[in-house]
């Protein structure tokens, strides 16, 4: 760990809290990251200095905000690789951004008997939008299948997608498996039949460069809460001539070019999908957030996290009665580790850590299907960051053996 | 030692229920059953009843989950066989404020050796495993009530 990655911890005061009696170890990144002071001071001096409607004002504070809440557009355009800020959309977050795009584009543009493409690794939320998109236009929905440690099955994508696949929509990283799904090679396939990329970029943009434009996808959706920045803030990127096909799903202020009395023209992309005031704090404290991760690198992030995962995935291995879902190679996977102890309910299991200080989640991680196809009702999960350290990891695995002893050895 | 705090959830007596539990069986002929889920671990827990004259004179269950699930479904089952159904709404609303940390008059005699489930009150998270078996049970009755 170099300085910069070291002097990071003084920028989280959350971290230092203590929790029932030990200081927190939080390892629940993969549901919610914390914030750093430079993340909440931009917010802080947002609304102490610059609060104004943004678009709408010829005065001083209107022109400081909507230039800044705009200037986020350029930051995320620059941080993902894509070609022009126009194709960046504020959302809520990354289940609006696939949901806006199930409801929007995929009403327009699929008919019945077209077909929908997902995975078995699937969040709820790029699954069920497409589960009501299939309803609601007679197209079928359709799962690739896993290999045995976890991996999207090629072989088996090959055979589902086919010329009737209008839309492949993925995780680009696993929120239970923590594998990293081949993006560029599934888009190739979705392309050579004429479907389009939706790509689920949660679990990805946070830990690992992303380059839309490489990558080749046509829509790309995550939240700015998994990546440093506040809730409620999200993006969904998309090619702009896509964007164009696409109706705005939320009528209102702000997203209007001209208002008649029976009938309103609305601004280009992303405007008119904008709907409303926005959450301009939101969106600048995303600003902060990229800053932040770009001033570190997300090379060295996704370096920090693979080796952290380099050093505890044996020790977590080597306990018996622990089963690892998901890769067994820490270079084809995130910080994300889920996995189950023999005999301990997750949910027990993660009321032990907790009482040593460790959070982690338990659950099934919004992911029912994976969790069946798993055979599983449940399992733990422990997710590291850039703020997360070999002592985290050395905290996680002496409270797993405790929470072993005290629930299997009955010693307490 | 961080473990001893866990110790004030998982008392003895709860480990035994999970780890041996009571009325862990589909009943035979059953006059209701309700089946719910935990939504924030998926887990399923089946409860059934036979009920006559106004009285729940067997009550089993099925499915998996945690020890605070498994074990209150265990006792749950154990505490309101014989008893009216009157009784068990009483129970089952006293037990319901017991764990989010009210008052409950008489709660041992209520909820006999459930009443050692109060615990889960400083367990905010783990509330809903314990109320499951609890819940099922309520609507159980109530299915019986309209159906009169």
């Amino acid at each position: 760990m170099d300085n910069k990655m070291n002097n990071l911890l003084n920028d989280f005061p959350i971290l230092q809290e203590i929790v029932n009696d030990e200081k927190l170890v939080y390892l629940d990144n993969a549901a919610t990251t914390q914030k750093p002071r430079q993340v909440l001071d931009a917010i802080r001096n947002y609304y102490e200095h610059d609060n104004a409607n943004v678009h709408r004002g010829v005065h001083t504070l209107a022109q400081r905000a909507t230039e800044q809440f705009e200037g986020v557009r350029q930051k995320v355009a620059d941080f993902i690789g894509a070609n022009n800020p126009q194709e960046v959309v504020y959302t809520k977050g990354t289940t609006e951004a696939l949901n806006w795009i199930a409801a929007s584009y995929g009403r327009t543009h699929l008919h019945a008997g077209d077909e929908i493409v997902v995975s078995y690794m699937e969040h709820h939320s790029n699954l069920v939008p497409w589960q009501q998109l299939a309803l609601q236009t007679g197209a079928k929905l359709k799962y690739i299948g896993l290999t045995v440690d976890g991996q999207l099955d090629l072989k088996n994508a090959q055979q589902v997608i086919t010329d009737k696949t209008a839309i492949v929509s993925l995780c680009h990283a696993s929120n239970v498996l923590g594998v990293i799904n081949p993006i560029k090679q599934v888009t190739r396939l979705a392309h050579q039949h004429g479907a389009i990329m939706v790509v689920d970029g949660a679990q990805a943009v946070p830990h690992m460069p992303v380059d839309v434009k490489e990558l080749d996808v046509d829509f790309y959706a995550f939240s700015g809460h998994k990546m440093l920045g506040p809730t409620g803030c999200g993006i969904l990127w998309g090619k702009k001539e896509l964007l164009n096909e696409m109706p705005p799903l939320e009528f209102g202020g702000e997203m209007i070019s001209n208002v008649g009395l029976y009938q309103t023209d609305f601004k280009a992309p992303p405007y008119k999908f904008e709907g409303g005031t926005q959450n301009i704090a939101g969106v600048i404290g995303l600003g902060a957030a990229i800053d932040y991760l770009n001033e570190i690198g997300l090379d060295k992030i996704m370096k920090h996290e693979r080796r952290l995962v380099e050093y505890v995935l044996p020790q977590l291995t080597a306990i018996q009665g622990i089963e690892i879902y998901g890769p067994k190679d820490p270079r084809q996977r995130t910080g994300v580790l889920s996995f189950n102890l023999t005999g301990v309910h997750p949910h027990d299991l993660a009321s032990a850590l907790d009482m040593d200080g460790v959070a982690v989640r338990a659950g099934h991680h919004c992911a029912q299907p994976l969790m069946k196809y798993l055979g599983v009702s449940a399992t733990a999960r422990a997710s590291f960051y850039l703020y997360n350290t070999q002592t985290d990891a050395d905290l996680l695995i002496r409270a797993v053996l405790d929470a072993k002893e005290f629930f299997l050895n009955g010693s307490f | 030692m961080a473990l001893s705090k866990l110790s004030n959830l998982y008392r003895q007596v709860i480990m035994d229920h999970a780890k041996h539990p009571h009325n862990n069986h589909e009943l035979d002929r059953a006059d209701h059953e309700v089946e719910l889920r935990n939504p924030t671990c998926g887990d399923v827990l089946t409860i059934q009843l036979k009920i006559a004259d106004k009285t729940v004179i067997d009550a089993a269950y099925t499915g998996t989950g945690c020890t605070i699930s498994q074990a209150s479904a265990s006792m749950m089952t154990d505490q309101i066989k014989g008893k009216t159904i009157a009784e068990v709404e009483q129970m089952v609303l006293g037990f319901s404020d017991m764990v989010m940390g009210k008052d409950v008059p008489d709660q041992t005699k209520l909820l006999g050796e459930a009443s050692i489930l109060q615990s889960v009150a400083q367990f905010p998270a783990r509330i809903k495993c314990a109320t499951l078996a609890w819940k099922a049970a309520y609507q159980a009755i109530e299915e019986s009530e309209s159906n009169d």
